[in-house]
């Protein structure tokens, strides 16, 4: 990998590890500033195919259609984008296909921001009644061991799992 | 006027063995079925929207394969910020067609948004496809073949075709049988 490195102490370096140990070669993503360096970490990596999205539900197809092809994949994203999946998570469920995502949460934790407390309460359970298996990561050695059994749980048993990485652990925005 | 069914088969005659068909829900599923039920067909049933998204990802996993997404109008226009995606991404394998009935034929024939302001080919166009048609007679058709299954893409094709139902064409609708039955046809050597 060429021209980036984690900085020190930067715990998303042990979940792009697990990108690398489990074979993703697509990585599908709306920008959130909690997955900064991982984003840039996969741009940086000539194996991985990176797609930025105008709206979060592309990228459950998007990787739905990877899969087809036999190609793995990841979605990043923060709380707020879960809601725009909805109709979309029923693709996973009806064709019982392998997806993982990795979403930031906002409005959980020290919340500045009003407008995104509903969503990020609600993010949980719209997973789950959608049929999802959810972690969530209090810890960064949490984050990248989820990270690393999401990808084989999804990919070896057809599943579709989140990784939810709690405010608490990517740190309250400041605005 | 273009009828359809008739412009799918044509379009779909002797396709290339190794081309990959997604289709987006409703008459594009049931014409696409109606040209032949090919196993490197993925027939979307729902996931409205969806569509353009699914043939992208496909795309970049199958470089060495043409993928054809083939969609209405309904269903374009709510994924149309894919369209934005695949602009940015230029896959050179993908290949959009529109068959454009300026209507929500599922519905009840509401007319859509292509029937009153919104040219899809303009869209794509603006959003970096290297080439978009729209045809509205028969005889255009050939022009639609040769963006469809040869040139190089992302290119996106609108068949202006007449409103109104035709007799359904059933497809499988199990999602889990259809993506096995996709995988398994890769798999073959």
């Amino acid at each position: 990998m060429a021209g980036f490195s984690f900085a020190d102490g930067d715990w998303r370096a042990g979940m792009f590890s697990q990108f690398k140990a489990c074979g993703v070669q697509q990585m599908a993503y709306v920008p959130d500033a909690g997955h900064a360096s991982l984003i840039r970490a996969c741009h940086a990596d000539d194996e991985i195919d990176c797609t930025v999205l105008t709206t979060e539900e592309e990228g459950v197809a998007l990787l739905a259609g990877a899969e087809l092809g036999g190609m793995r994949g990841v979605m990043l994203m923060q709380s707020s984008g879960v809601g725009n999946c909805v109709n979309m998570f029923s693709l996973l469920a009806s064709c019982r296909f392998p997806f993982v995502t990795l979403v930031t949460m906002r409005g959980e934790w020290a919340e500045f921001n009003p407008w995104q407390v509903p969503m990020g309460q609600a993010t949980e359970d719209t997973f789950k009644r959608s049929g999802f298996i959810v972690y969530r990561a209090d810890t960064g050695e949490d984050a990248a061991a989820m990270t690393g059994s999401a990808l084989r749980l999804a990919y070896d048993s057809n599943c579709a799992v989140a990784v939810l990485l709690s405010q608490r652990l990517i740190g309250a925005k400041t605005f | 006027m273009i009828e359809r069914r008739e412009a799918v088969a044509g379009l779909l005659k002797d396709r290339p063995e190794e081309l990959l068909v997604v289709t987006g829900l409703g008459s594009p599923t049931y014409d696409v079925a109606a040209a032949g039920d090919v196993d490197r067909n993925f027939y979307l049933w729902g996931a409205m929207g969806g569509a353009a998204s699914m043939g992208l990802g496909l795309a970049q996993a199958r470089p060495g394969s043409r993928v054809a997404v083939i969609t209405g109008d309904g269903e374009m226009l709510m994924g149309l910020g894919s369209l934005a995606t695949i602009g940015a991404k230029q896959p050179a394998n993908l290949a959009i067609l529109v068959i454009d009935n300026e209507a929500f034929g599922e519905t009840g024939g509401q007319t859509s948004h292509t029937g009153q302001t919104t040219n899809l080919a303009a869209v794509a166009l603006a959003c970096g496809f290297r080439k978009v048609i729209t045809v509205r007679k028969p005889e255009e058709l050939a022009g639609v073949r040769q963006l469809l299954l040869e040139e190089k893409g992302p290119v996106l094709a609108v068949v202006k075709t007449r409103a109104g139902e035709l007799p359904r064409v059933l497809p499988e609708r199990d999602g889990h049988a259809i993506r096995l039955r996709f995988k398994a046809a890769l798999a073959k050597p």
